[in-house]
């Protein structure tokens, strides 16, 4: 990482996708090379050969010129295809999450900082620990305007929207300082959006997470404002209202008012805090949930997912 | 061809000459020239906006120009050079000069919407001066919203109405365009006789038709919401950013199109004259032209594989743009082998555009690695995507209208142009751009971001080096309006053909009559008739010349 180079070539290799990333790259760049070269030496072997002064014979010209255009069609889209199928194929499963990742993190981006929190309830801003060699699912959205979460020597890179959840996925294979870039931009400070991933081995990583004076887990602080915020009013199992209880509910399929079938996952639950129950009616209930909408942060939400979704994970709840 | 212009003894240019005959003026040669100005005018304008750019990137930690003030400038850069130049460039001006002595008709269909169509352009000209003066605008080109309705600080109502006018200006051209090659063809001109020129300032054209309105709505609603707070692009009133970019490339991927297929289209009538023989695969060539215009509406989510579509229609678009690319490849390997057993001779219009061909390739290649999904993760908005669009758009599209301005320049003028300065001036282009943008590609793939105004010190070599090349590109772009204005004064008279070129624009005298011919002439060849065994050539009205 730190070894000074007159003029920088390629950058740092340090997660499994960008082994591949890479490989694809310099596949196409190859075969780039081999195309211009073609194009190229052609038009200079023939500037010299058919320049105005030379005696070169200009008779016997190619008549049927459509038989070289349907190779040359053929050919180019014989080759585009399959690096259209290389690259699909490539993407389909750098998209494909791993279904238990070892580790999930949320990442809200805000002008201009980036704040993640870990499951154990340690927070970071603009910096993200993280073990080497170990699956992470990040979980992102933003506060304000659009950014895009992008770590070029994972090569990595996803737009971080307003209002809704997006995933991205990785493998840091190196450990080291590794640079995060905001890549959409997002006003004046939007070039230092920027942050680092601090790649750490397993033991050096726990060590950090213990270091950082937290005493209580994503999950515990969502527990807490699920009772401060009114919830457990209704969700608890001993409430006198009739609304579902959220045991085990993460993961599982709901059905809807409408005959809609949804999976509970972040984002639905995201939609039935912020919207109410008018727009997310689960069958056989009455419709008297609020709408959080504008009382409760980005952060908070995440907090209480993460409290619903470690309900799924006790003894007991559903698998 | 001398008789058809010797009863005719002034031209478009000495006919009358008030400053209201040139004002009010319906001749489609004058009016050509008006844009002409004025896109020279907002070249420099946003050529001006790029300089400051590439100084303040010399230092990575980007102490030249405020934040604010730097994302004001790439904003002015984008805009200015992308709808007030590439845009009309080539159609506006060679476009409007040439379609009608092409096609041997005295005029545009609608004279009037033509000079309209002037007055509209410099209308919204007008309000982007207007925005830049009152302190200008912070958006980057793509206007993204919810940045773009809500948080912008700039004056974005101002470049928004400015583009929404310009967009009038586009239309009104194309419809003329349209129109005229439909009906006022002259005798004998049949669709597979026209030029290509012609053919793809018609598939031009037509895509400004479609496309340009989609604009007009999307900046519409993008006012709506910043004035009036109508939820439709941001989530906090309930609208959708997504919404946004479909909308917007909608219009904007064609757009791309829009900027390169004129320039495609000069290319084409460049390399025959140039070579003295026949372009290879004239039908291969419209078909390939139209091709390109039809697929063009069908790739514009390529821009939107990391912003959160779904992965089935990453790939469907992946594979629509690799389609794309087909047509654009034959007509690489059809200009080549236009090359093949030709007689050619390396005035600047050639040099420019075999310097078209090769930076055009470059840029295509590199689309073909921006198709492929994870690459175009990894670079999507680094460097390498602004590296590789301004090989299409300024290598291509740029490199073309100065081989066209070199090209017609007997034509429009009656002048000649120093031969030795064009040619050093082409290679200079050629040399100053790859050294400007060849970086570029690196820098991007090594993680630099577009629109930093600050960025990590270990990328400053190569930041250097694309400025030096920026330098000799400024040199290269100012240098024609010396020695071309030079020769407008002073330059030796041009006879009517000076390249012994086979379009109907050149049987007419140099400049041309205001009625562009004295006899509408009749059509009874195809174009590119040129023989390059023994330097004859056979002019589309069937005349043949030793």
């Amino acid at each position: 990482m730190s070894e000074e180079q007159w003029l920088p070539f390629w950058p740092p290799v340090a997660s499994n996708t960008a082994v591949s990333v890479d490989r694809l790259f310099i596949g196409e760049f190859a075969l780039s090379i081999v195309i211009l070269g073609l194009v190229f030496g052609m038009i200079i072997a023939f500037s010299i050969r058919y320049r105005r002064g030379s005696a070169a014979d200009r008779g016997n010209r190619v008549k049927k010129t459509w038989h070289w255009e349907i190779g040359w069609t053929v050919g180019s889209l014989a080759v585009f295809l399959c690096l259209f199928v290389w690259g699909a194929n490539a993407y389909v499963w750098l998209f494909e999450p791993p279904r238990h990742p070892d580790l999930e993190i949320y990442v809200i981006g805000k002008q201009w900082m980036w704040k993640m929190e870990h499951p154990g309830g340690q927070r970071e801003i603009d910096e993200l620990h993280l073990p080497v060699d170990k699956t992470v699912r990040l979980l992102m959205t933003s506060e304000d305007v659009i950014h895009s979460f992008f770590v070029p020597a994972f090569r990595v890179k996803h737009d971080v929207l307003p209002g809704q959840y997006e995933t991205m996925w990785f493998k840091p294979t190196e450990t080291g300082r590794f640079r995060i870039q905001c890549a959409q931009f997002c006003g004046t400070q939007h070039a230092h959006m920027i942050g680092d991933v601090v790649v750490e081995s397993e033991a050096e990583y726990a060590q950090w997470l213990t270091t950082q004076g937290v005493h209580a887990s994503l999950a515990q602080q969502g527990e807490a404002l699920f009772r401060a915020d009114g919830c457990s009013g209704c969700h608890s199992a001993n409430s006198t209202v009739h609304a579902p209880s959220l045991a085990g509910i993460y993961g599982r399929v709901v059905h809807l008012q409408s005959g809609e079938a949804r999976i509970v996952d972040e984002t639905y639950l995201r939609d039935c805090i912020l919207l109410g129950g008018a727009h997310i009616d689960v069958a056989g209930y009455p419709p008297v949930m609020p709408s959080f909408a504008g009382k409760i942060s980005e952060g908070d939400i995440l907090e209480l997912i993460s409290y619903i979704q470690s309900l799924s994970s006790q003894p007991g709840g559903s698998p | 061809m001398s008789a058809l212009a010797a009863d005719l003894p002034t031209s478009y240019l000495t006919e009358e000459n008030t400053i209201a005959s040139w004002l009010l003026t319906r001749d489609h040669k004058r009016i050509a020239l008006l844009f002409f100005a004025s896109v020279t005018f907002f070249f420099f304008i946003g050529g001006i906006a790029a300089t400051f750019v590439r100084l303040h990137l010399l230092n990575p930690a980007g102490v030249l120009l405020q934040p604010d003030m730097y994302n004001r400038m790439f904003t002015m850069h984008g805009v200015t050079m992308v709808w007030f130049f590439l845009i009309p460039s080539i159609p506006a001006t060679f476009g409007n000069f040439f379609i009608p002595l092409m096609i041997g008709a005295h005029d545009l269909a609608f004279p009037r919407l033509n000079l309209a169509s002037w007055y509209v352009f410099n209308l919204s000209g007008l309000f982007l001066l207007y925005t830049y003066f009152a302190g200008g605008v912070d958006t980057g080109w793509t206007f993204y919203a919810p940045y773009s309705t809500l948080y912008a600080n700039g004056h974005v109502i101002g470049a928004a109405v400015a583009v929404f006018i310009n967009g009038f200006s586009t239309i009104m051209t194309a419809l003329n365009f349209v129109v005229t090659i439909h009906r006022m063809r002259a005798p004998g001109m049949t669709w597979m006789r026209l030029p290509l020129f012609v053919w793809a300032i018609y598939a031009v054209s037509l895509v400004m038709l479609l496309a340009t309105p989609v604009l007009a709505m999307t900046l519409a609603l993008v006012g709506l919401e910043r004035f009036m707070g109508v939820g439709i692009f941001d989530p906090s009133l309930g609208g959708d950013p997504l919404l946004y970019q479909h909308m917007f490339w909608f219009y904007s991927h064609p757009a791309v199109y829009i900027m390169i297929l004129p320039a495609m289209g000069v290319a084409s009538e460049l390399i025959p004259c140039f070579s003295r023989r026949p372009v290879f695969g004239y039908t291969g060539m419209t078909f390939a032209i139209i091709g390109i215009a039809v697929i063009s509406f069908f790739v514009w989510a390529h821009h939107m594989f990391v912003a959160g579509i779904s992965v089935f229609s990453a790939i469907v678009f992946s594979l629509m743009t690799f389609f794309v690319a087909v047509p654009s490849a034959i007509k690489v390997f059809n200009w080549t082998a236009t090359l093949h057993k030709g007689r050619i001779s390396f005035d600047a219009p050639m040099l420019y555009a075999l310097g078209f061909v090769g930076l055009f390739t470059v840029g295509g290649l590199t689309g073909l690695m921006l198709a492929t999904l994870p690459i175009d993760v990894h670079v999507h908005d680094t460097y390498f995507v602004i590296a590789h669009f301004h090989y299409i758009m300024v290598g291509g599209t740029v490199s073309a209208f100065f081989g066209g301005l070199h090209y017609w320049w007997p034509k429009i003028t009656g002048r000649l142009y120093p031969e030795m300065w064009a040619r050093v001036t082409a290679v200079l282009t050629f040399l100053g751009f790859n050294l400007t943008f060849f970086p570029q590609f690196i820098l991007g793939y090594l993680g630099m971001m577009r629109r930093y105004y600050a960025y990590p010190a270990k990328f400053q070599d190569w930041n250097v080096l694309s400025s030096a090349g920026a330098s000799i590109l400024a040199i290269a772009y100012a240098l024609p309006l010396f020695y071309l204005g030079w020769s407008l004064l002073w330059g030796q008279r041009a006879s009517a053909n000076p390249w012994r070129a086979t379009g109907l624009e050149w049987l007419t005298s140099s400049p041309p009559p205001k009625e562009n011919f004295a006899r509408t002439p009749t059509v009874k060849v195809p174009p590119y008739r040129y023989d390059p065994e023994d330097d004859s050539f056979i002019s589309q009205d069937g005349v043949a010349h030793a």
